[in-house]
Parts: structure tokens; sequence; C-alpha cells
């Protein structure tokens, strides 16, 4: 009796896909459809809030490791080691802090995040090619206005790169929240655990994979958008 | 992360939590049993060994052979960014109550098979992308004057190619240990096998000093294997630590790892 569906499905007189436990079932999407839409939007605000707050981060350590060496390793090198503990066990650590909110699930995402944010941007500034720096020096550019001006957008592809693996791997970590049920389409996945409810695994899985694809699409047609000047060149 | 003013509760609740997780790890009953700590530990080095061990056995001579005739740099490229966007959880979840089932498997525990094949879909990924461009970033030249000495596709392969490409190929093995032991861990929420089931199982008491000692083991451990592979990749190339003293750039060109 593993395969019982939540009561709900039940009412209906034929047995319908949902009663049946058929993976793809169109019942399921029409009759859960705000159960789905509302674990989307949680997955959706969770993974975008957690990669913001982690480009934020990322920039000024980045900038701090570019100027002084020795922090390059040692930020480097921590965010690294942070990057090998399993997720389940970098939540657990936090709660006893963060507490059974959404601020655990996001702080350990933000953590994750760091690694690949703070690296490709080290890169990307590091790429920026001496002359180029010393030619705006040259032309009286300040500090701020060489960074933002000049070399920021030159090392906008690699930011960008990195930007995308984060978000994409965010996305699928943000799943593993459901321990504390702050894991958008993930907490979907978790009551199937009991329930062995088959049409919810699957739709939430495939909505998982697909959240991602829109995230990484959307951040290749803003790179298009941002970066003008690649184009041109191309042509 | 930490606040710069702990205020007096704050402060309490970290000397009792570390109170507590001390008192846990000195209790001889949460070491034993099917659900102590040994069992899972037992349970989790078994399911990363053989989940490594299995991929690489697949992945290793496909992704050798592809860069050898240098085809498929598409496929063995992407089939990293796949591996991230789609949840470890939800493979785990999809194949436990799909075909394979939760059936104990001997010692890999309740839904062994399960955990088993999908930590092997996970640890193919770094393996298969790091032999791959180690294979096609073997100096053109070289492998060029090899062919000019006469050197055999086998040959050429065995003396040249695998040699100079082992420092990325063994990142990649490195890269695959680490993340299987990562993954495993999120077995628990399928209650599955592993050391994640003392995180889960202090969840489900509400115990907070179980879920903190739970995850304190997962976490120490993962960070003595990062150490012990970056040791052992170090101890078993002796090319490539004489080259790094003179390319410090080499270690970035590991791809970036998929998040544990």
């Amino acid at each position: 009796m593993a395969f019982l569906p939540p009561v709900s499905s039940v009412t209906s007189v034929e047995p319908n896909c949902m009663v049946r436990n058929e993976w793809i079932c169109g019942e399921y999407l029409r009759s859960r459809s705000a159960d789905l839409t509302e674990a989307l939007v949680q997955h959706i605000w969770i993974t975008v809030v957690s990669v913001l707050i982690g480009l934020v981060i990322a920039f000024p350590l980045a900038l701090l490791a570019r100027r002084y060496r020795k922090l390059e390793w040692f930020v480097v090198g921590t965010t690294t080691a942070l990057y090998t503990i399993p997720s389940l066990a970098l939540f657990s650590l936090l709660l006893p802090f963060t507490g059974l909110e959404p601020s655990t699930v996001i702080v350990g995402l933000v953590l994750y995040s760091l690694t690949i944010l703070v690296r490709n941007i080290l890169e990307g500034l590091k790429a920026v090619p001496e002359e180029v720096r010393e030619s705006a020096l040259g032309m009286g550019y300040g500090r701020a206005r060489l960074l933002f001006g000049v070399e920021l957008p030159l090392a906008l592809p690699s930011v960008m790169a990195g930007l995308r693996v984060a978000t994409v791997s965010t996305v699928a970590l943000t799943t593993v929240g459901s321990i504390i049920d702050y894991g958008g389409l993930g907490n979907l996945l978790y009551q199937a655990v009991n329930n062995q409810f088959r049409p919810q695994v699957l739709t939430a899985s495939v909505l998982c994979v697909l959240l991602a694809v829109a995230f990484d699409l959307l951040l290749v047609g803003a790179q298009w958008l941002m970066t003008p000047w690649t184009r041109t060149r191309a042509a | 992360m930490a606040d710069d003013t702990v205020d007096p509760d704050e402060g309490s609740l970290i000397v009792d939590l570390l109170q507590g997780v001390i008192a846990w790890f000195q209790d001889p009953a949460n070491w034993q049993g099917e659900d102590g700590v040994w069992n899972r530990l037992v349970e989790h080095l078994l399911l990363t060994i053989t989940a490594t061990t299995v991929a690489v056995a697949i992945g290793l001579p496909l992704a050798i052979w592809l860069g050898h005739i240098g085809r498929g740099g598409l496929l063995a490229v992407n089939i990293s960014n796949v591996g991230r966007a789609v949840p470890t959880f939800a493979v785990l979840l999809l194949l436990s109550i799909g075909p394979v089932g939760a059936d104990r498997l001997g010692p890999y525990g309740r839904a062994g098979l399960a955990t088993l094949l999908a930590l092997v879909l996970f640890a193919l990924p770094p393996i298969i992308t790091n032999a791959y461009v180690g294979m096609r970033e073997v100096d053109r030249d070289t492998v060029e004057a090899a062919r000019g000495m006469g050197m055999q596709g086998g040959q050429l392969l065995r003396q040249v190619e695998i040699p100079l490409a082992f420092p990325l190929i063994v990142a990649g093995v490195r890269l695959a240990v680490v993340q299987v032991w990562a993954t495993a861990t999120i077995a628990a929420l399928v209650a599955g096998p592993g050391l994640g089931r003392i995180i889960t199982l202090g969840f489900r008491r509400q115990d907070t000093v179980e879920v903190v000692s739970g995850a304190l083991v997962v976490a120490f451990i993962a960070l003595m294997l990062e150490a012990s592979m970056v040791f052992l990749q170090w101890l078993l190339d002796p090319v490539g630590r004489a080259r790094r003293t003179t390319r410090a750039h080499e270690a970035d060109q590991t791809p970036e790892p998929i998040m544990p």
C-alpha cells in the first residue's frame, strides 16, 4: 500500500492517473498547479537572492584578493575548502544559528556560490591586458573609473561565465533545502519520499531542470546585450 | 558570516551546543548499531569507493579514447554542464521510487542500488571532462614529433599523451571522489545509506546536537578526503610536480566542480 496517493485525488469515480500513480499525469498538473506554482516561486526567489548576495560579497573579495597577493591565497583557499563540505552538512551546521528559516538555506547557497564567483571575477580582472590599464591611466582615468569603465567590462565574459555556473548549480542545490522545508521544488520531492507519488517527483524534477536552463538562457541573453562590442568585432 | 556583536543568548547557545556535541561523541551508543557512526561511515566509504571505481572504469577509457582520436569534444565538455543542472536529490528519488527500487543491497544498505547508480552518474562528468580536456591540451607539436619519430597509436597514447595529460586526469578523479562523498550524504533524503542518515535522524528527533554532530563528521571527513586526495595527486605525479614550479597556473585549467 505504499503507492497510496494523497487523499484529495481519490474523490473521482474513474481511477485517474493520480490514483494509478503514473509518472506522467495531466490531472496532477491541473489539480496541483497552485502547489507547483508556490514551490516554483519559492525556488526562484531563494535562488535569485542567494546568487545576488553571493555576487555582492564576491566582488569586493575578488578586488581585495587582487590587490593583496597574500589574501588571494587565503580567499581562494577558504572558498574552495567550503566547497568540499556537503550541502546537507552545511545547512545542518548553520541551523543552530539561523534557525528553521529561509536564511539557513540562503547563507549556505551564498557560501557555495562564492567559490565560483570569486574565482571567475578574479580571473576576469587578471586577464585585462596591462597595456589597456596603462593607457586608461595615461588618459587620466581615476581608480574607480578605470575599474567600472574599463576593467569590469573587459572582465565581463569571465564574470558572466561564473555567474551562469553559480546560478545553475544553485538551482539544483536549492532542492536540498527541503530538509528545513525551504527547498522550493525540493519540498515536493521530499514529500514524495514517503508517499512515493510519482507524478509529483517527475514534475518537480523536470521543472527544476527547466528552471536551470531558463536562468542560463536569461544570463546568456543578458551577456549578449551587455557586450555589444564582442558582436561588432566578430562581424 | 559571524556578527560583530554576539548577544549573550547566542553566546551561551554556542557553548551549550559545543558541550552537547562533545557529550554526543563520547557516548558509545552513538557509535554502535545500524544508525551508529561506524556503520554509516562504512556504508558511506563503500558507496564512495564503489561508485568512483565504476565511474573510472567506464569514464576514463572513453574520455582517453575520445581525446586520442579528437572526437566527441562537445559531448565531453557539455556533460559537466548537464550534470550541474540536474539535482542529485531528484535523480536519487526518481531511481529509488522508479524501476530500481529502494530495496536493501548487501552492505550498501537501504536503496543501495539506487544510490550507487546516482553516484556513478554524478562521478562521470568530472572524470570524462577532465580526462578529455587533459588529452586535448597535450601539446600538438609534441604529438606530431612523436609521430614523426615513428610512434604508433597505442605507443603514442601510452608514452606521450597519457603521461602529459596525467595531472588533469587525476584532477578529475580527485574531484569525482570528493563530489561522490558529498553526494552520498544526500542519499539520506531518500532514507538511503550513509552518514547523512545521522543528520536526518537528528532532524526527525528534533535533536540539534545530533544534527550538528552528524554534520561535523561528514564535513570533517570531506575535508580530510580532499586533503589526502591532493596529497595523493602530488605523490602520483612527479612530472607535474616538477612542472608546476615553472607553470604555476596549471591548476586553473581544472573545470569548476559541481556544487556538493
